[in-house]
C-alpha cells in the first residue's frame, strides 16, 4: 500500500510499504476513505517530537471501512464504515473504566519511553512517534486499530466523510477543551489559537452555553473563519494587546475561562518579541521544549476564580510559568489529550442533528500522494491552509 | 496522682472510642481487614547503593559539571555558531547571557562538594530531559536523516546517565553495600483483577516466560521444583529452584537449589490495592552469579537497568490479564528496546508473530 512516511524534519515522503495484518485478536484492519493532517503532526514535522524513526508512518486522524477483524472483535464487522479514535485504548483497565481513554495503561508497548519524559505514560496513539508506542499512522490506504470495539465509532448512513472525520481527534479535542471549563450561563471563554481545534472549542463553548467567545490569533483568515465559522470575536495579536483588550471587553474582570489551543509552538508579536526570541533561544538550545507565550497570557487575563484549560500539546518543559497569578487568583488548571471515545457519541449526535457541521474548517483536500505538499502549505501557512483532508 | 489518673481515664475514653470505632467504620480502603496497617516508613533498604557498580558516580558528575561549563563557553565565545544551530541572526548578547547560565550550573556541579546531588538534580530536572526532547529537533542534519534515531537514543542514554548519577549522589554513602555482582530487582505493579486470579497465574511458574522476555522456559519438575533456562545474547544459563513458601493468594518464594551454577531467589506478593481498585504485585528478585562466563551472561540479562526491565515484564503482564495477551505495535514488533526498535510501519506479517515470537 501507499502510506507518508517520515523521514526527518520538514521530510515526508509518500511509499510503498507492506500492507498491514492483524497483530492482537482485537484488531480491524481499516481501508482509509479519508484521513487529515493535524496541528499537531506539524510538531512531529519540525522536528519538536523526540523518538520518530524515519519510516514511521504518520497521521492520527482517519476513517474508512473495515475490510477484517481479529478473533476477538464482537461489536464491529467487515463492511462497518467507522471513524478512528485516536487514542487506543483498551477498554479494561483502570482508567479505561472510567473513561479516561487516553490514558489507557495497556497501548503502550513503550510506556517507558514516556514515563522518563513525562514521569507516567499516556495511551498508544497512531503515527505520533515511538514515544506513544510506535504505532503505524493512518495517513496510508490501510491501517491496522487495536482494540477495535473500542477505537472505533460506527457512521449511520446519510453523512458525509467530511462532515464525521474530525470525530477522529479535533472536534471531540476542542469540545473537551470547553467541557473542561465548566461554562456556567452568561460566561465569557477565550480561546488562543484559531486553528481547527481552537474553532471547535469556539463552536464547543457556544454548545456548552457560554455566552460570548473570543477568538485570538495572527493570521487573518483563521480570524475570518472564527467570526463566520465559530461565530466568535477576535482579537488579532498582532494589532491589539491581548490582555488590555480582553479587560476592556469584560469591565476589567478578565474571561470566566480561558483555552490554551496553541501549545509548544506559540509566536508572539509587540510586546512579545523578546519574549518569544528567548523563549525560541531556549528551544533550540534544549533548554525548553515549549514556547508557551499564549499559556501565561491566558493564565495573566483569566478572571479570579476562573479556569485555565489547556489542549494544545506541549511536549516536555516550559520556562517562567507564572505560577504567582496562578496560585493567588485561585485559578484552576485543566489539562490533557482528549478522551475523544468519552465525547464522540454525543457529538456525533449534534452533528446529525444539524446543530454543527464540521467541515466548515476544511479548506483543502488533496490526493494521499500530495502528502508532503501538503504539511509543506499547512506549515507555512501558505493559500491560507488551515485544514488539510487526503483521499487515498 | 491526680494528672496521672486524668492521663488514664483519657486513656480509657480514648480505648473505648477504639473499640466502638469499627461500627462507625463503614469502608473506606485505608481500614478494611485487608488493608496494610499505616505508618510505615519506605525506602530505607539501601538499595540506592546497589546500583553502585554500574557508575562512579561522583566521577561521573564532574562530567557533567565539564559539560555544562564546555556548553557555556561555546555560548560565550561562538554565539553566532550557536544562532546559527537556532536558525536565528543577531541574538548574540542573549546567547552570550544563556552560555553565563550555563557556566554557573556547571560551576555550581564543582562547588556542591564531593557528592552535589542537588546540582546534578537540577541539570536533570531543567536541562537533561529537555534535552532528550529536543534531541531529535537539534540533532537531524537535513541531509543525514539516519543520524536521528542513533542521536535521540543517545541523547535519551545521557539523560538516564543523568537520573543514575543524581539519585547515586541522594543515597547514603554509608549505608548497607549489595555484594558487587549480585543482581537486586524490585517492582510491582497493579492489576485490575483479583488476587485469587494472579496468583493462580504465578504458582503455574511455566507461564513466566510468556511475559519475562529473559526467560526461555520454566519447566515445573516435581513436588515445588522446576527448572528455569534463561537466554542471555550469546548464551544461556540454566538452574534448579524450588519453591520455598506458598501462601495463596498472597505470596510465593522460590529458590535455586544447593550446587546451581547461578544463585537466585524471588519472592512475589499480591496485596489488595486500596478501595477495592485490584491487586497490587510486589516483585522481589535477586541473583548472585559466579564470577566469569555465567556471572557475565546474568548480568547481560538485565541490562544496565534490572528494575526498569522488570517494569516492562510487569507490564506485559499486567496485558496479559487485563486484556488476555501482549499488546504489539508496529515499531515494538522485534522488542522494546531503543536498539530493537523498527520503524513504525507494517512488517508484512500477522498473528501469531505477535505475542512475542519475532522479539524473542
Ligand atoms: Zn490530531
Ligand atoms: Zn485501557
Amino acid at each position: 500500500m501507499r502510506a507518508n512516511c517520515w523521514y526527518g524534519k520538514k521530510d515526508v515522503r509518500v511509499e510503498q510499504v507492506p500492507d498491514p495484518k492483524i497483530l492482537n485478536k482485537r484488531d480491524a484492519i481499516v481501508k482509509i476513505t479519508s484521513t487529515a493532517i493535524c496541528g499537531s503532526d506539524l510538531h512531529l514535522y519540525n522536528g519538536f517530537i523526540p523518538t520518530m524513526q524515519a519510516g514511521d508512518i504518520m497521521g492520527h486522524e482517519f476513517m474508512g471501512e473495515i475490510v477484517e477483524v481479529g478473533p476477538e472483535v464482537h461489536d464491529r464487522k467487515v463492511g462497518d464504515r467507522v471513524v478512528v479514535s485516536f487514542p487506543i485504548s483498551c477498554g479494561k483497565c483502570f482508567f479505561c473504566e472510567q473513561e479516561l481513554f487516553s490514558l489507557c495503561e495497556n497501548t503502550n508497548p513503550n510506556a517507558w519511553m514516556a514515563e522518563k519524559l513525562f514521569g507516567h505514560s499516556p495511551c498508544g496513539i497512531y503515527g505520533y512517534s515511538h514515544l506513544t508506542g510506535g504505532y503505524a499512522g493512518g495517513q496510508s490506504e490501510y491501517a491496522r486499530v487495536p482494540f477495535a470495539d473500542v477505537g472505533t465509532l460506527k457512521i449511520p448512513e446519510g453523512l458525509d466523510d467530511e462532515q464525521v472525520l474530525f470525530l477522529s481527534d479535533i472536534f471531540p479535542t476542542g469540545y473537551m477543551g470547553a467541557e473542561m471549563c465548566n461554562i456556567q450561563p452568561g460566561d465569557t471563554v477565550a480561546v488562543w489559537g484559531c486553528g481547527p481545534v481552537g474553532q471547535f472549542a469556539m463552536a464547543s463553548a457556544y454548545l456548552l452555553g457560554a455566552e460570548r467567545v473570543i477568538g485570538i490569533d495572527r493570521f487573518p483568515e483563521r480570524l475570518k473563519m472564527a467570526r463566520e465559522g465559530a461565530k466568535a470575536d477576535t482579537i488579532n495579536y498582532e494589532e491589539a494587546n491581548v490582555y488590555e483588550t480582553l479587560m476592556e471587553l469584560t469591565g476589567g474582570r478578565g474571561p470566566d475561562a480561558c483555552i490554551d489551543a496553541v501549545g509548544l509552538e506559540a509566536h508572539g508579536a509587540g510586546a512579545h518579541g523578546f519574549e518569544y526570541i528567548y523563549d525560541r533561544t531556549k528551544q533550540a538550545l534544549m533548554m525548553e521544549t515549549g514556547r508557551p507565550i499564549a499559556l501565561r497570557e491566558a493564565i495573566m487575563a483569566c478572571r479570579n476564580g476562573g479556569t485555565v484549560s489547556v489542549i494544545g500539546v506541549y511536549g516536555g518543559f516550559i520556562d517562567k510559568f507564572p505560577m504567582g497569578s496562578f496560585m493567588n487568583r485561585s485559578l484552576t488548571m485543566r489539562t490533557g489529550q482528549c478522551h475523544v471515545q468519552r465525547y464522540w457519541k454525543k457529538l456525533l449526535g449534534h452533528i446529525k442533528d444539524g446543530d454543527i457541521d464540521p467541515s466548515f474548517v476544511i479548506t483543502h483536500r488533496m490526493k494521499l500522494d500530495d502528502a508532503a505538499h501538503g504539511f509543506d502549505i499547512f506549515n507555512n501557512k501558505e493559500d491560507d491552509c488551515i485544514k488539510v483532508v487526503l483521499k487515498p | 496522682m491526680a494528672t496521672g489518673t486524668k492521663r488514664q481515664e483519657q486513656g480509657e475514653a480514648a480505648e473505648q472510642s477504639a473499640q466502638a470505632a469499627p461500627e462507625l467504620v463503614v469502608k473506606d480502603g485505608l481500614t478494611g481487614p485487608e488493608a496494610p496497617a499505616n505508618g510505615r516508613e519506605f525506602g530505607g533498604d539501601g538499595r540506592q547503593n546497589a546500583l553502585k557498580k554500574y557508575v562512579d558516580e561522583e566521577q561521573l558528575a564532574r562530567g557533567l559539571g565539564w559539560f555544562s561549563i564546555g556548553l557555556g563557553l561555546a555560548e560565550l565565545l561562538a554565539p553566532r555558531g550557536v544562532a546559527k544551530v537556532a536558525g536565528m541572526r543577531g541574538n548574540t548578547g542573549l546567547i552570550r547571557l544563556f552560555g553565563l547560565r550555563e557556566i554557573a550550573s556547571g560551576i555550581a556541579i564543582f562547588a556542591g562538594g564531593r557528592r552535589p546531588a542537588g546540582p546534578v538534580w537540577s541539570r536533570v530536572v531543567g536541562d537533561a530531559l529537555d534535552l532528550a526532547c529536543l534531541g531529535a529537533a537539534y540533532a537531524t542534519p537535513e541531509n543525514d536523516k539516519a543520524r536521528l534515531t542513533f542521536a535521540t537514543a543517545n541523547v535519551l542514554a545521557v539523560t538516564a546517565l543523568d537520573v543514575l548519577c543524581a539519585r547515586q549522589l541522594g543515597a547514603d554513602p554509608d549505608g548497607a553495600q549489595t555484594e558487587r555482582g549480585n543482581v537486586p530487582v524490585n517492582k510491582s505493579i497493579v492489576v485490575n483483577a483479583s488476587a485469587e486470579e494472579v496468583y493462580q497465574y504465578w504458582r503455574d511458574l511455566e507461564n513466566l516466560p510468556r511475559f519475562m522476555r529473559y526467560l526461555e522456559s520454566v519447566k515445573v519438575t516435581g513436588e515445588g521444583r522446576s527448572h528455569w533456562v534463561a537466554k542471555a545474547p550469546g548464551g544461556s544459563v540454566e538452574w534448579d529452584a524450588e519453591i520455598t513458601e506458598d501462601r495463596p493468594n498472597q505470596s510465593i518464594s522460590w529458590r535455586s537449589l544447593e550446587g546451581s551454577e547461578v544463585e537466585t531467589s524471588g519472592t512475589v506478593r499480591f496485596e489488595p490495592a486500596t478501595g477495592g481498585r485490584g491487586t497490587v504485585i510486589h516483585v522481589k528478585l535477586d541473583y548472585n552469579p559466579p564470577a566469569g562466563v555465567v556471572g557475565a551472561l546474568v548480568a547481560k540479562l538485565f541490562g544496565e537497568d534490572p528494575d526498569a526491565q522488570m517494569q516492562i515484564d510487569l507490564r506485559r503482564f499486567k496485558q496479559i490479564v487485563e486484556v488476555g495477551e501482549i499488546v504489539v505495535s508496529d515499531g515494538t514488533l522485534t522488542g522494546e528496546g531503543y536498539t530493537e526498535q523498527r520503524p513504525a510501519q507494517p512488517l508484512g506479517v500477522g498473528l501469531g508473530a505477535a505475542a512475542g515470537q519475532l522479539q524473542k
